[in-house]
């Protein structure tokens, strides 16, 4: 049981930054069709600039809002000097567009910071939680609870919120959003803003535990987008279910299979999924009007 | 021949330092190559080794040079891919005419880089660590890193010194860890050690307690050794701690045997044993020492001028180079052939790595005594008491 837990934590922790990379392209997705594969380094700048300005003496909470600041810049400057000057492009310019925008980013950062790794100290100290005898990092709770906090945010700004609809909306249709006089530019922008944001407060949450450098992004993406294509691209919830699942797999797989086929084993099971269900799980299926 | 090489060395010298070397053409120079991965991925090894090297090469031309020749080092930056590697390695030879090499920061590069050296005749002195690159034997293929084998020997004599026989092993799948692991698994029969549970983790993951519970609830292990370097070997061991494991001696391998790794894992470091290079405890060690006066002016040198902590790979060129320029100095020649021949002949030279004494069968020349077992105590490398 003890184990069991271990693992189940352990999952869920890794699980939930997978899914607010996730959720960073289901955002910027749904508003422009684009998959953003720079999304990894949202994620890599939330860690690294506030590792660089609490080492500057900065205190910890401030420096994680100038990180989520600089991220959302970079968000925006994304979209304004290197997708919305494409605009008419095709979907596939659009994601070249975005990998050669990530190796932009990601060697800017070795010159700007630099190419060590990195730590932050854990939020509320290092001592392990037991419960029941799985033992958990304090910091554990955080990644859990702020993407939780993130999810409910993003939830109550796209139900409840007029400029939320307003991003449904142009996700739905966006001739018809247009057309009743939504701005879709703009809306894409919150998008890219709104997806630099979390993919910056994943990196901080997490770089306690798993440590950052200017390449962390790379593999985080690409799970991110597994665990989005596994929950359904476009979906929300599904990017959240999808990213847990992924993270889960992963903990299950090295612990009671085979820790060398981990990775294996969690892409088996997600092409199993695919197979079955090409538009992931919580995917809409897609129709083609001719 | 002689005249003609060195006709052919001064216009070469010429034709490409323009406006870099002052007094090159003078007094004549010879050429000493490097391809070193400076960027990319394992840029925290080929940068100290590219700063050591330009260090070192200003301090012997400063001195005068080599028999009377300065040296001209012609670096390039294969930024870790083994392809471009093998470019520049031919453009060395095919072009820049070097008359040696000292380089080759990975193993995946060397291994590309040696069928051209090996072609051309020329002597290759590598920075890489695996065995596989002086085993077999190559005629010009040299190097100065301590094997992984050698480190899974140094832990396992460390282990049955403190009578513990029963280990779980936990491994990066990168090329380093997976190379080290294999050499442990290799080796331990001949040291009575059984490896009792076998985990590994991906280069780039982020959380390692699912292997190490696995280690944890398996029955009779009294220690646990983790090959690997980067981030991975740091994270094991801030969730060795986690899951309060630390009874269990555990041990790294040479391949985490920098600052950093103590600053990533922490508090979480204490009591982990290493075997690593001498020079990351120059400090301790007693004046009787022979290696002493090495480690400590190459360590003060390299702080001075570059400002970042040493690291025993940027003591690995330094090696490299002077195994290098000391054969040259007996060869007294520039002819690759005759070079090759003296570095094969080096004997008791002290380097950072250790005491060096190669032969037809051995080009690597260390021994087990180049090893100092570590432990880290108040955040900083120790002497490790054996059989304690």
């Amino acid at each position: 049981m003890a184990e069991f837990l271990q693992f189940l934590i352990s999952g869920l922790t890794v699980g939930a930054v997978y899914a607010l990379v996730a959720l960073g392209f289901t955002l910027i997705y749904n508003a422009s069709g684009v998959v953003n594969f720079a999304q990894g380094e949202f994620v890599m700048l939330g860690g690294m600039v506030t590792v660089f300005t609490s080492a500057a003496g900065m205190p910890l909470p401030l420096a994680a809002l100038i990180a989520v600041g600089v991220a959302v810049v970079i968000g925006l400057m994304l979209h304004r000097f290197a997708i919305e000057p494409a605009r008419g492009a095709s979907a596939v310019t659009l994601i070249i567009i975005t990998i050669g925008a990530s190796i932009l980013l990601r060697g800017i950062a070795t010159i700007v910071f630099d190419k060590q790794f990195h730590k932050l100290p854990a939020f509320t100290g290092d001592t392990p939680v037991d419960i029941l005898g799985a033992a958990v990092q304090p910091q554990s709770f955080w990644v859990l609870g702020g993407a939780a906090v993130v999810v409910l945010v993003l939830y109550v700004f796209l139900e409840h919120t007029l400029l939320g609809k307003a991003v449904l909306a142009t996700a739905a249709n966006r001739l018809a959003a247009r057309l009743v006089g939504i701005n879709t530019t703009t809306i894409m922008a919150l998008a890219f803003g709104g997806s630099a944001a979390i993919g910056a407060v994943a990196g901080i949450l997490v770089t306690p535990i798993t440590l950052t450098s200017y390449d962390v992004g790379t593999l985080l993406a690409l799970k991110g987008f597994a665990a989005a294509m596994l929950g359904g691209m476009g979906n929300p919830v599904g990017a959240v279910v999808g990213g847990l699942l992924l993270g889960l797999l992963e903990a299950f797989g090295a612990g009671y299979i085979s820790s060398t086929y981990k990775d294996a084993f969690a892409f088996v099971v997600i092409l199993i999924v695919l197979f079955a269900a090409p538009q992931g799980l919580f995917g809409r299926r897609v129709v083609e009007r001719v | 021949m002689t005249s003609k090489t060195t006709l052919k060395f001064m216009l070469a010298a010429g034709a490409l330092s323009v406006g870099l070397s002052h007094g090159a053409l003078a007094q004549g120079t010879v050429k000493i190559g490097s391809v070193l991965s400076v960027t990319g991925p394992s840029s925290f090894l080929g940068e100290p080794e590219d700063k050591t090297l330009r260090l070192y090469v200003d301090k012997i031309n400063a001195a005068g040079g080599v028999a009377g020749k300065k040296i001209e080092l012609v670096i390039y930056d294969d930024g870790g891919d083994a392809n471009k590697a093998r470019t520049f390695a031919t453009r060395l030879i095919e072009d820049d005419e070097v008359i040696a090499m000292v380089g080759g920061t990975t193993t995946g590069s060397t291994m590309a880089m040696i069928p051209v050296f090996e072609e051309a005749q020329v002597p290759f002195i590598s920075l890489a660590g695996a065995i596989e690159v002086i085993d077999p034997v190559r005629k010009f293929v040299f190097k100065t890193p301590h094997t992984d084998k050698m480190a899974c020997e140094k832990i396992f004599e460390d282990l049955k010194k403190r009578n513990l026989t029963k280990i779980g092993m936990i491994s990066g799948t990168d090329g380093f860890g997976a190379s080290m692991r294999a050499q442990c698994v290799k080796v331990a029969p001949n040291y009575g050690m059984q490896i009792l549970i076998d985990e590994s983790y991906g280069p780039r993951d982020s959380d390692m307690t699912a292997q190490l519970t696995k280690i944890k609830n398996t029955a009779g292990v009294q220690a646990v050794v983790n090959p690997g370097f980067g981030q991975g070997p740091a994270i094991v061991t801030r969730n060795y701690a986690q899951l309060g494991m630390t009874a269990t001696p555990f041990y790294q391998s040479h391949g985490v045997a920098s600052k950093s790794f103590i600053d990533l894992a922490g508090p979480a470091a204490e009591g982990v044993r290493l075997p690593a290079a001498a020079l990351l405890v120059g400090d301790k060690l007693p004046e009787s020492d022979p290696q002493k006066k090495v480690v400590t002016e190459y360590k003060q040198a390299y702080e001075s001028a570059t400002k970042q902590p040493v690291s025993t790979f940027g003591g690995h060129a330094y090696d490299g180079l002077f195994i290098l320029v000391e054969a040259m100095k007996r060869a007294n020649s520039t002819d690759p052939q005759k070079i090759r021949d003296e570095i094969e002949k080096t004997k008791g030279f002290v380097g950072t790595g250790g005491i060096v004494n190669m032969s037809a069968t051995d080009h690597l020349g260390l021994d087990l005594s180049a090893f100092r077992m570590l432990e880290i105590k108040g955040g900083d490398w120790n002497l490790a008491q054996s059989g304690s």
